[in-house]
């Protein structure tokens, strides 16, 4: 029995001096290998006694299993220390910039369209849409503009070119979203909540003005919808676009030939330091044009307007997207500069939601 | 339209501060665009009297002045020629504003005199451009007084008429609105019919051709022996104070009837018209001077007074110069007529003409007060200049207005959602010259005659409303949609959102760009027709209707390259219009990659953009809004595209999902875009929407046999086509082939130096996937031996050796 405590100790010792996977394969083959001093011992069980086996397996068996194990151990040691001293040697630099990658942007007037159809979406109004050329009937006639209205004439609406022969009055760029009332209204008829946001186009450019913006068109007709519903709307509406709880509207009557009663709405802020803050302050400034739907714009669109009634507004998106976001300039919004893209665009993933939050 | 508090106030007894006053236009309708005070930067002048005025030591047009003031005796230095003992002047004292020249004074010295204020001109005030002298005041200015004070300063008031108020053009009909509201009591005067003393002298002939609509109605009355001259100073400082230049009593009463009444009227001078008037229609060729000094030439849509010598004045627009009245005028011959509003505005618009006769005509004068118009001018008149007045001739009569419209209150209360009780409903047009009967259902409302653009039920809601005042109006909940809010938008709708974003994930920046662009671009992208030219465009860059989104985003990309930008991602999901008519317009998403694909970068990831990138973004896009997998590929991009690096992916042989490729070099040297540049191009609508289905998934269907890869190398043709090979080796077992993927590419030089000229090599990795059992090395090779045999057999290939 000394012998094999003896063994024990010379071969632990051996285990734990070995430097190297190949020293410590070295140690077990001499203890465990086919020829090793371990296995040779076990081979000589058969020659014992009954008795003698009876004390020296279960020894020799437990040297085996020790040595194992303690060889296991020291494999494991030494694969830790040689991948630690590999890892030593792959020093990176890891204030490398990373590979780079194109980041891309969502441009403010679609942002600020899908966050407008988020809110108006819970008040339960569709998206309707209609063409950017349109006749003068959906732009004007039916939306009780007459034809000496000076809306119609040149110098605000832009005309397409009527070849000669052509003798139908020449079809204009639409100047408004409204003729998508008139749209929306003959083909789903009434009750109708729909909103319509899009590109309009009116001939004047200067420092506040491009040929071309974006307005959302509302419009909502029922039996008994009224100025104060629409009122409420736009406040409901002014308070999660704005995220402000303190939104203050404030009708001013006016006169749209498409709505009557006519009112401009202003929304109470302050202007400090060139900053726009909506719902406090003494300024009031003019965000929209609305009012109840012309008895003859109904009629026009095949509504009978001693039965039906509602109203109607419009918006400048680009203007909403400037209040709300401070951009100071509406012609760069259309002049693809890199460097503005990126600095009042949103990113790929912001999708507008109530219950994330509209802004960004 | 300009008016003073003053001049309101002829027509409004009111209590009300200017506050109120302009708080309550604006919330009637009537928005206050401005109000200027021009006492109010003179608050701080106050009286002085000269006491002594000596020659300067040094100086011989400068006097020093002893001045008495509200501070007692000061010592002032004046260049005045007018600076001397015993006048009353305006004293401004070290650190007052003086408007006139911009600048605070202080004491100062004046050629080594000490100088203790300033004594003022009208012109140092802003009055007037006068600087003869020091403003002299009345002697019975009490010392120390403030100037504005002894002479009151009138706020002068702008407000913005929208079309609708035609009686808002004149004070009275202001102070109607205000009058209505509770601001105070209407005073206007009535105006008294002034006799003739002779028959008129001048008959008035109206042509058929005007008679029934054009002009219905025109009056004529001769004033003789008057005195024209300068009109007098109230005159005068009513008109200057809304921006008119005061030029003789005669002209400055139409200009005062005009803006005092919303009621125009034109002076002749009697002694230059020739024989009775005729109005008629114009004829074409026929041409007049106008009072602008102006040569207009009609082309017979137009209204004309004329004598016997032809026409005189442009009918509801302007006078000519030929009859116009001067200074020298003796006797006047005064016209108010009633010319249409539609033919009166397109005459002005055709001739280019802005008057204050032509705006007030053309949104309807009050027919009715076309004679108190004569009678008030002919007093004015009278009043001014003197003279006889011979008897009106009348010419025809006022167009017939009357009408009368139906009013049910609880409509009213309805549509504004405001409590408006019957009773002030009825107040309420009353004040504003309705008259107002009980009827069958609520009133009969008859409309006043000045207010032609009340045409129903709808203008008399909108009455009560504004006049109700809608800043009183509270929001009541619209009834929201019961449960979760159900989804709105459209599957195209949807679509275009899917397709933005995913475009700009893959780092594009998203462009808004006009619809607009110029011919020889739309020309380059098969546009330019004349169905999509526009006749009247701002600018000829921006002549044409876009046929295509590239374009836009080529210059776009021009411009930012000149911005030193070279490498660039530019996107845009808008309509393209392929022809003028409305509905002629297609959803289209274009993305454009110029340059590299990446920064300048130590990882060597920079390389040249090129078609397999727009392919690589063109079919990310169309997977995120649901095309489906591998369509087809063929040679057929449009022909901005490089022909031989560019395709279209379609589904079936016709219908085109996407092109893809790089653009043509000529396309990017008209457009100024240095290369490289690569583009795609998505037909949002030429993807089929799914149809209607459950959310449901089919199942998933997964082995848990090993699934096999095997890789083959061909070698072929130069010209032989990847997709000829992916699509044989595909073939080549449907049933066990799940995916071929091309991994390997080796061509040119050295590729050609090993497998022969006009050769290349590509490989394919072929992933088999058993059905019933693990597939057996024998079957492996018999499927290779179809890939290998398929491919020869589309393409030529041959098994790499």
């Amino acid at each position: 029995m000394d012998g094999i405590t003896g063994l024990r100790d010379k071969y632990l010792t051996a285990i734990a001096a070995a430097e190297g996977e190949a020293a410590l394969e070295d140690v077990r083959l001499a203890a465990l290998g086919k020829k090793g001093e371990v296995s040779q011992l076990m081979r000589s069980l058969g020659g014992m006694s009954p008795d003698e086996r009876q004390t020296a397996g279960p020894a020799l068996n437990a040297l085996k299993d020790d040595l194992t194990e303690a060889i296991g151990a020291a494999r494991a040691r030494l694969a830790d220390a040689a991948l630690d001293a590999r890892l030593a040697t792959e020093w990176r630099d890891v204030t490398m910039p990373g590979r780079p990658a194109g980041q891309g942007s969502i441009h403010p007037v679609s942002q600020v369209t899908e966050e407008i159809v988020a809110i108006f979406a819970d008040l339960g109004f569709s998206v309707a849409e209609g063409p950017q050329v349109e006749s003068d009937w959906y732009n004007f006639d039916a939306l009780n503009i007459p034809p000496e209205h000076p809306a119609r004439q040149d110098h605000d609406t832009f005309y397409m070119a009527r070849a000669a022969g052509d003798n139908r009055p020449p079809h204009v760029l639409r100047t408004h979203t409204s003729p998508v009332q008139i749209r929306a209204l003959k083909a789903g008829g009434v009750p109708i909540r729909v909103i319509a946001p899009g590109r309009v186009y009116r001939a004047d450019y200067d420092q506040t003005h491009t040929p071309m913006f974006h307005q959302v068109e509302g419009l909502a007709i029922d039996r008994d919808i009224s100025m104060a519903n629409l009122k409420w709307v736009l406040e409901e509406f002014c308070r999660a676009f704005f995220e402000v709880d303190g939104v203050e509207l404030k009708f001013r009557a006016s006169h749209f030939p498409f709505t009557e009663p006519s009112a401009e709405v202003d929304i109470r802020c302050s202007w400090t330091g060139g900053q726009l803050r909506i719902g406090e302050g003494d300024d009031w400034l003019e965000i929209l044009g609305s009012g109840m739907v012309h008895p003859k714009v109904l009629a026009a669109a095949g509504v009978d307007p001693e039965k039906w009634q509602g109203f109607a507004f419009g918006m400048g998106i680009d203007r909403l997207a400037m209040l709300k976001y401070g951009i100071p300039d509406l012609r760069a919004f259309f002049d693809s500069d890199l460097r503005w893209l990126r600095h009042y665009g949103f990113s790929a993933l912001d999708v507008p939601t109530l219950q994330a939050g509209i802004s960004r | 339209m300009k008016f003073t508090l003053g001049w309101l106030k002829d027509h409004l007894d009111t209590t009300a501060t200017l506050e109120e006053i302009t708080f309550a236009l604006t919330d009637l309708g009537l928005e206050v665009e401005g109000v200027t005070d021009p006492g109010a930067e003179l608050a701080a002048f106050t009286v002085g009297e000269i006491l002594e005025a000596n020659p300067h030591p040094d100086a011989d047009k400068l006097r020093v002045c002893r001045v008495a003031t509200v501070d007692g005796e000061k010592q002032i230095v004046c260049g005045a020629p007018n600076a001397r003992a015993g006048i009353k002047v305006v004293v401004s004292k070290p650190g007052d504003y003086i408007p006139g020249i911009d600048t605070t004074i202080k004491v100062g010295r004046i050629r080594g005199v000490e100088s203790q204020g300033m004594m003022l001109s009208e012109r140092e005030m802003k009055l007037s451009d006068a600087h003869e002298g020091i403003v002299e005041l009345p002697a019975d200015a009490p010392v120390g007084a403030r100037f504005v004070d002894i002479r009151p300063f009138d706020p002068v008031i702008d407000i913005a008429i929208t079309p609708n108020r035609p009686d808002a053009l004149g004070v009275s009909g202001i102070a109607r609105d205000l009058a209505a509201r509770g601001l105070g009591r209407l005073i206007t005067p009535a105006v008294e019919p002034v006799a003739g003393v002779e028959p008129s002298p001048v008959p008035v002939y109206l042509a058929p051709d005007v008679a029934a609509e054009a002009c219905p109605l025109f009056l004529a009355r001769l004033i003789r022996g008057v005195k024209n001259g300068p009109s007098p100073r109230w005159l005068q400082d009513r008109l200057r104070a809304i921006g008119l230049r005061p030029i003789s009593a005669l002209v400055d009463i139409t200009n005062y009837v005009t803006f005092d009444r919303g009621r125009p009227l034109h002076v002749f001078d009697a002694d230059k018209v020739r024989g009775g008037l005729t109005v008629r229609l114009a004829r074409p060729g026929e041409s007049l001077r106008a009072l602008d000094g102006k040569d207009y030439a009609f082309d017979g849509s137009e209204t004309l007074v004329c004598d016997s010598q032809g026409p005189e004045s442009i009918g509801g627009v302007m006078g000519g110069l030929r009859t116009g009245c001067t200074g020298e005028t003796v006797n006047v011959l005064v016209e108010a007529a009633w010319f249409d509003p539609v033919r009166t505005a397109r005459a002005g618009r055709r001739l280019r003409v802005n008057s204050d006769a032509r705006y007030r005509f053309e949104r309807g004068v009050d027919p009715e007060f076309t004679r108190p118009g004569i009678e008030l001018a002919t007093r004015l008149i009278l009043d001014l200049c003197g003279g006889v007045p011979a008897e009106v001739f009348t010419a025809g009569q006022p167009p017939a207005t009357a009408r009368s419209y139906r009013l049910d209150p609880a409509r009213v209360v309805s549509l504004v959602g405001m409590e408006i009780e019957t009773g002030e409903q009825a107040r309420i047009l009353t004040a504003l010259g309705f008259v107002v009967t009980e009827a069958e259902g609520g009133f009969a409302v008859a409309v006043p005659s000045w207010r032609l653009d009340v045409h129903g039920e709808a203008d008399l809601v909108e009455e009560i409303a504004r006049v109700a005042s809608l800043t009183r109006l509270r929001g009541k909940p619209l009834t929201r949609p019961a449960g979760v809010a159900r989804p709105i938008l459209t599957p195209g709708q949807r679509r275009e959102g899917q397709a933005r974003r995913r475009i700009a994930a893959l780092g594009y920046d998203e462009c808004v760009t006009y619809s607009f662009i110029d011919d020889a671009a739309a020309r380059l992208f098969g546009g330019g027709s004349e169905a999509t030219r526009l006749e009247n465009p701002i600018s000829s860059e921006m002549s044409h209707l876009r046929p295509d989104l590239l374009p836009g985003l080529l210059r776009a990309a021009a411009r930012n390259q000149a911005r030193g930008f070279a490498d660039l991602a530019l996107f845009e999901v808008g309509q393209v219009f392929p022809g003028g008519e409305p509905g002629e317009q297609t959803l289209v998403a274009t993305g454009l990659r110029v340059g590299a694909t990446a920064a300048r970068n130590a990882h060597g990831t920079r390389r040249a953009v090129d078609l397999h990138d727009a392919r690589a973004d063109a079919e990310a896009a169309l997977g995120a809004i649901g095309a489906p997998p591998a369509p087809m590929i063929q040679r057929a991009a449009p022909g901005w595209f490089h022909p031989g690096r560019s395709a279209v992916l379609t589904l079936g042989p016709k219908v085109v999902l996407a092109a893809f490729g790089e653009l043509h070099p000529r396309v990017l040297s008209a457009l100024d875009v240095k290369g490289p540049a690569v583009a795609f191009t998505l037909w949002l609508a030429n993807t089929p929407f799914p149809k209607a289905r459950g959310a449901t998934r089919p199942p998933l269907a997964i082995s848990d046999l090993q699934a096999v890869e095997r890789d083959f190398a061909f070698v072929l043709d130069a010209a032989v086509e990847a997709e000829a090979v992916l699509r044989a080796a595909r073939g080549a077992d449907k049933a066990l082939i799940t995916e071929v993927t091309l991994f390997d590419l080796f061509e040119g030089p050295k590729a050609e130096a090993q497998m022969g000229p006009g050769k290349k090599s590509l490989a394919i990795a072929v992933r088999l996937r058993p059905t019933v059992a693990t597939l057996t090395e024998a079957e492996i090779e018999a499927v290779s031996a179809k890939v290998v045999a398929g491919v020869a057999k589309a393409t030529g290939g041959v098994l790499r050796a």
